[in-house]
Order: structure tokens, then C-alpha cells, then sequence
């Protein structure tokens, strides 16, 4: 039961970390259409700007400034960049951003190199918050899920309270009407994708200390976003979250209950081979859970798309 | 008007004569290797072609299908070696094609039914499982080690035994025309003609009466295929195959191959494999930035070149059409210079900045056959203005290449 509700907490702040990469590709796709496949790139960037910044001045300064520069980079990116490949289709518009992904990955180890780099969460957010059923949460994961929490809070209030939400929301719908009505569409595309990879960035900042910064982290988390988005629904913001939140836990779960595929097999009555290294099936004999961790959510993935191709909450046609 | 069979033939029989001339010409110890490798390269991709050139399916996992079809070649060779089965070796690209044609049948059978993103992204879902798989399934995929064969031990096909690269080169070209051959009658095939009018306008395509689902599936088992037949050539050339060649790195660099040598042309994918391969292991020896400069040159390339090399060359038959091909050549030449000197300084300042970073130490440095001195301030500002003057004058002088491409290309009367 201990494990039980650590492993809730640490999945939910994982869920929520990934939703706030997720949210801004779906608000990317519905605008524009496209899946920007080098959404986890920004991320990258994030923690590294960050721990850039913060070697001059501190984590609280790179905070701010990050996901701000990151912001900038994404609207540079959709001006100077995804515009010009528009007018050839959506099909570039996908190679593009993957390519895209690659250079920036490349540029990341190019400036500061192939290992990983020492970004630390702040010192003080070095104490333990409150112990938990005989563990111990530390406080700088209290504050991820804060923030967390806060930046859904802000995005719901700017979506659905405020003008320039309601212009984006009917934009999601209707691009073509919104259009019609005189809004300078290409410009909430800037807007939309700036703040798209800038929340991306905000992740990375704040996932950097605690997942640690290295070049390999794009990759790792990028095709999970992807999966959150498919699984959510093309489109639907309440999709990525259920479905960010789903994977989140998951993959938490998965990575920290050791059921082997033994146990089953010998609960169905089969008798565990005595050799089990030269055994044909010793794949499966030995197979357990957090093996297939992560590997999980790209099963859910096919399995979505056979069976919904919609995706769990998606309306819209992709 | 029907082609005699002869001169349909022509263009074949001079590319078999090329194959064979080649390792005559190039006989140098690495370039055999290399040529293997790009006949390998030019199978995958012209394969490639077949989903995203001629069906209009973008795919992130095409990787998949050369890597499972090159780990049961791995497997067959070894089941051949301890003679429980009799193959000769020419025939294992068919073993390879057919286990790549089993699994598209399988992914394909829900990957096809919507084109665009939703297939990207089954695509890129399959292809991270099976890479993820390899390292669980350890008694197929053999872990992070791999699986490896020797090809020598089957049995010997008029009395040759594939010992020599040159013996595996010819195996290589062989199936490399017989792939070609066989996916360029697939274009000719009413299915083949109906790929491309489904990815054009998929929805035309049904009221003609075609299931766009169907027309999609067919070319996906096609190209399944040929990836396996990739696979197999691989799996004889290397004899050993690992994770890394079927994981999301090896599918980008197909991606690239094909899409550097042009997506809606036949024949784009061949250039952009020799072109990409002899890059990848030429450049790959002088730089370690190398796969910096492919992807910088890949996604410009995306933005200003959607068509790419193949479509370059297109471009320039109108104006030698219209006989106007020679004002192109000065404008052309006026911008040479200037963007030369653009790259080289760029590639320079990059260069010299990552030597400074991780070879600090060593004060000189040798870049483009020039040794010089990184400590000095000379070498930087010649980059720093060929970079920015190069820049500025090429700027100026693309707009007179413009003006030139217009009126070269001016046909009275054609609204343009």
C-alpha cells in the first residue's frame, strides 16, 4: 500500500510532465495540422538553456528566461520555417519537423557535448517536503507537480476564459470560418507555436534536475508525447490529459512492481525449466514487468488506432 | 505507338553493363565496400519510394521491415550452415523479401487504412516496439550484441562462395537491377498507376471505384518486400545484424536517402542512396559533425528543394526545351563563387570551433588539406568574412538567378 500511493504521486507528476509537452502539440495540431515531431526536441533545449543560464545566475533566472528563449526559437521556427514548407503539404510540413528534430539534437551535442550535463534542482528545494507512508517526497517534486498544476490551471483560464482563447478554441473547430472573420490566423499559428514549444521547454527546465540533462532525454520522452497525443485524440486537449496521466502512471507503475512472467506461468500450472538460460523460451520465462515498461504505451498506441482510430477522445478526422 | 521490345530493353541492358563494368573500374580496396553498401542502400530506398513517392504514405518505421527481414536471413544462413535446410545464397534476398512481405501483410492490414499522420504515426509506434523487443527478445533479435552468420557455409552456387567482397558485389547487383525491374513493372500495373491517384486525391480515386485502403495496403506488402529483400543483402554483406538496424535512426536516414534524391521521380531514390552513402562514408572519416551537416542539409533541403536532386535536374528541361539553357549559365556561375565561399566558411567556423572546444591542446589544425594555426586570429576572421560577405552576394545574386530562371522559362501566352 506504501508503494502503492508513492508510486500515485510519482506518476502523476510524471503524467503531469508529460501533458505539459502534450498539451502544447495538441494545441499545435489543432491550429495548424501538423504534429510537430520535434515538439521533445524543444524540451531539450529547455534544460539546456536552463543549465546555461543557471551556471551564471542560478536556477530561478533560468526559470524565466528558458522557456522564454525557447519561445522565441519556436515562433523563429514557424515564421522563418514550417510557413515556407506549407504551401507543399502536410507530408513535408511532418518530414520537416523530424528533420528538424535530428538538428536539433545535433546542435544540442555540438554546444555542450555528448554526456550529460550537471543541472541540479536549487538548493533550496534541497529538503524533504513530508515523509509518506515510510518514504520520503522530496520538495523540488512538490514543486514540479505545483508548477505543473499551475501552467493546466493558466492554460484552462487563457482557453476558455479570455478573448484570445476563445479566438483559438474556434480556430481548433474552424480554422477557415475564424479566418473569414478577419483574425490574422498566421499570426495566432506564431503565437500558438511559440507558446506550444515554449510550455515544451518549461517541462525541460523543470524535468531537467530531476530526470537528468543529457542528449539522449528528447528521445527518450519524445515518441511517449506522441503517444499521449494519438491515445488522447488528435486534437482534444482533455484527450492528452487523461491520456498523459494514463501513460504517467503506467509507466510508473510497470517500472516498479517486479511480476515476472514466471510467476504467471507457474500460477497456470507450467513447471519453471530447469535450465532456464539455454531454455528456447527463456525470453519469456524471464520476462518481467519494468522490462516491458516501456514498451507498454506503444502497445496502447497500436491498439488505439486499430480500435479508435480517433483516438479515445478525438473528434476530429486527421 | 508501341516500343519495339528491343529499345524498351535498352535502358536495362546498359544499366546491367554499368553493374558489371563498375568494380573494373573502381578497384580500389574500400570502394567495393562502399558500392556494396550503396546497392543495399538503393534497394531500401527505392522501396522507401514506393510508400511515400508513388502511395503518398509518410513512414518513420521503415527500418523495421530491412531489419526483420535481415534477422531471419541471419537466422537462415546459420539453419543453412548446420545443413537442416539446403539454400544457396542468391536465393536468401527472397527468403528476406518474403518474411518483410509477411510482416507489412500483418501491419499493414490496420497501418493502410488512413493515409498522412495517422499512418506516420502507427509507423513510428511498430517501429519503436520492435526496436524496443530487441533487447527483451534476446533469442531472436540476440540483445544489444546482435546476431551474426557466416555466409561462406552454404552451399556453393557454381562453384562460387562468396568469400570476396567482389563475389558478394555481384550477388548485391543482381538484385539490385531485378528489385528495380520488378518495381518499375509494379508502376506500369493498373494498381501501381492507382497508387499515385490515391495519394494524389484519394477520394477521386474512390468514385472511380478503387478502395483507397485496398490500393494502399498493395503497395505496402510491395514495399515490405523489398525492404526485407535490403535486409537479406545486408545480412550477406555485414553477416551480422543488431538493434541498431532496425531502430527510429536508421528509418530517419532512409528517409533521407530518398528524399535527398527526389520523392515523386522512379529513379530519385538511386541518386540520392550513391549520393548519401558515398557522403556518409566519406565525410563520415574526415568529420565526427557529419550527421550535423546531413540534417542541416536534409531540412534545408525540405524548405527549399521539396523535389530534390532528381527534381533539380527536372527543372532544367524546360529551359532546354526552349533552347534557353545558356542564360542560365552566367547567372549560375555569379553565384557560385560567392556561395561557395558562404559553406566553406561556415563549414570552417564550425569546425574550428569544435576543435578549440575538445582538441584545445593541439594548437593547429588541418581543415580542407590546410594545416594552419587555431591560436591565431587570421584563420577566424577569413571565416567570419567569407562567411558574411559570401552570404550578403549571394543573397544579391539570387535574385539575378530568379530574374534569369523567369525569363528562360517564359513561354508566350502560358499563364504562369
Amino acid at each position: 500500500m506504501d508503494l502503492f500511493i508513492i508510486n500515485v504521486i510519482d506518476g502523476l507528476i510524471y503524467g503531469l510532465l508529460l501533458f505539459m509537452l502534450s498539451s502544447g502539440l495538441t494545441l499545435i495540431f489543432s491550429m495548424m495540422g501538423v504534429l510537430n515531431l520535434s515538439h521533445a526536441a524543444f524540451y531539450m533545449l529547455g534544460a539546456y538553456l536552463a543549465y546555461q543560464i543557471s551556471v551564471y545566475t542560478g536556477f530561478w533566472v533560468g526559470l524565466i528566461v528558458a522557456p522564454l528563449l525557447v519561445t522565441i526559437l519556436g515562433a523563429a521556427v514557424e515564421r522563418y520555417g514550417l510557413r515556407r514548407v506549407h504551401q507543399y503539404g502536410h507530408v513535408p510540413e511532418l518530414i520537416f519537423t523530424f528533420g528538424l528534430f535530428f538538428v536539433i539534437e545535433e546542435l544540442v551535442q555540438y554546444i555542450w557535448g555528448r554526456s550529460m550535463v550537471n543541472y541540479n534542482s536549487p538548493e533550496s528545494l534541497d529538503f524533504i517536503a513530508f515523509n509518506l507512508a515510510g518514504g520520503s517526497i522530496p520538495a523540488y517534486k512538490v514543486f514540479m507537480l505545483l508548477v505543473s498544476v499551475g501552467i493546466f490551471l493558466a492554460l484552462y483560464y487563457v482557453l476558455a476564459r479570455t478573448r484570445v482563447g476563445m479566438i483559438i478554441q474556434a480556430a481548433l473547430s474552424y480554422p477557415k470560418t475564424v479566418e473569414a472573420l478577419g483574425h490574422n490566423v498566421p499570426l495566432v499559428f506564431m503565437g500558438v507555436f511559440g507558446v506550444g514549444t515554449g510550455l515544451a521547454g518549461l517541462a525541460g527546465v523543470i524535468a531537467g534536475p530531476s530526470l537528468t540533462t543529457f542528449p539522449g532525454m528528447a528521445f527518450l520522452l519524445g515518441s511517449i508525447v506522441f503517444v499521449c497525443v494519438v491515445v488522447g485524440g488528435l486534437g482534444s486537449l482533455f484527450g492528452a490529459f487523461v491520456a498523459s496521466l494514463l501513460i504517467g502512471w503506467l509507466q510508473t507503475f510497470a517500472a516498479s512492481y517486479n511480476i515476472g512472467a514466471a510467476d504467471i506461468l507457474i500460477a497456470f500450472g507450467y513447471e519453471y525449466p530447469k535450465d532456464v538460460y539455454y531454455h528456447p523460451w527463456r525470453d519469456l520465462w524471464t520476462l518481467t514487468l519494468p522490462q516491458i515498461g516501456p514498451i507498454l504505451p506503444y502497445i496502447l498506441l497500436i491498439l488505439v488506432l486499430v480500435f479508435r482510430p480517433n483516438g479515445l477522445f478525438g473528434k476530429r478526422e486527421t | 505507338m508501341q516500343k519495339s521490345v528491343f529499345s524498351s530493353a535498352l535502358p536495362w541492358i546498359f544499366a546491367a553493363a554499368i553493374l558489371i563494368v563498375l568494380p573494373f573500374i573502381f578497384t580500389g580496396g574500400g570502394s567495393i565496400t562502399i558500392m556494396n553498401q550503396i546497392g543495399i542502400t538503393i534497394v531500401l530506398a527505392m522501396s522507401y519510394n514506393m510508400l511515400l513517392g508513388q502511395g503518398g504514405m509518410l513512414s518513420f518505421g521503415h527500418a523495421v521491415y530491412m531489419g526483420i527481414g535481415g534477422f531471419v536471413a541471419v537466422h537462415v544462413m546459420n539453419i543453412v550452415e548446420n545443413e537442416y535446410l539446403w539454400l544457396p545464397l542468391p536465393f536468401l534476398p527472397l527468403v528476406g523479401g518474403l518474411v518483410g512481405l509477411g510482416f507489412a501483410t500483418i501491419v499493414g492490414s490496420f497501418s493502410t487504412r488512413k493515409a498522412g499522420t495517422v499512418f506516420a504515426m502507427i509507423s513510428l509506434g511498430i517501429g519503436e516496439l520492435i526496436a524496443a523487443c530487441c533487447i527483451i527478445i534476446t533469442v531472436f533479435f540476440g540483445g544489444e550484441e546482435g546476431i551474426s552468420g557466416d555466409r561462406t557455409m552454404a552451399p556453393s552456387t557454381f562453384g562460387i562462395e562468396f568469400i570476396s567482397q567482389k563475389e558478394v558485389y555481384f550477388l548485391i547487383a543482381f538484385w539490385v537491377l531485378l528489385s528495380i525491374f520488378v518495381m518499375y513493372l509494379f508502376t506500369q500495373t493498373p494498381v501501381g498507376k492507382m497508387a499515385n491517384a490515391v495519394r494524389d486525391n484519394p477520394e477521386r480515386a474512390e468514385f472511380v471505384g478503387y478502395s483507397q485502403r485496398w490500393v494502399r495496403y498493395v503497395s505496402f506488402c510491395g514495399a515490405g518486400f523489398f525492404a526485407g529483400v535490403a535486409g537479406a543483402l545486408f545480412a550477406i554483406n555485414y553477416e551480422i545484424l543488431t538493434e541498431q538496424n532496425l531502430n527510429t535512426v536508421m528509418s530517419f536516414q532512409v528517409l533521407l536517402a530518398t528524399y535527398i534524391g527526389g520523392v515523386g521521380f522512379f529513379l530519385g531514390p538511386v541518386f540520392g542512396a550513391v549520393l548519401f552513402t558515398i557522403l556518409q562514408t566519406v565525410i563520415g572519416l574526415q568529420t565526427d559533425l557529419w550527421a550535423l551537416y546531413t540534417g542541416i542539409v536534409f531540412v534545408l533541403m525540405v524548405m527549399f528543394l521539396p523535389t530534390g536532386l532528381t527534381g533539380l535536374f527536372a527543372m532544367h528541361l524546360i529551359p532546354l526545351q526552349l533552347g534557353r539553357l545558356g542564360m542560365l549559365i552566367k547567372p549560375y556561375a555569379k553565384i557560385f563563387v560567392p556561395g561557395l565561399a558562404f559553406v566553406v566558411g561556415s563549414i570552417a567556423l564550425i569546425e574550428l570551433i569544435n576543435h578549440v572546444r575538445h582538441h584545445g591542446e593541439e594548437q593547429f589544425m588541418t581543415l580542407f588539406w590546410i594545416e594552419f594555426d587555431t591560436t591565431s586570429f587570421l584563420p577566424w576572421a577569413l571565416f567570419l568574412i567569407m562567411l558574411g560577405v559570401g552570404f550578403y552576394v549571394s543573397r544579391v545574386f539570387a535574385k539575378e538567378v530568379a530574374e534569369a530562371w523567369g525569363e528562360a522559362t517564359f513561354v508566350e501566352g502560358e499563364r504562369r
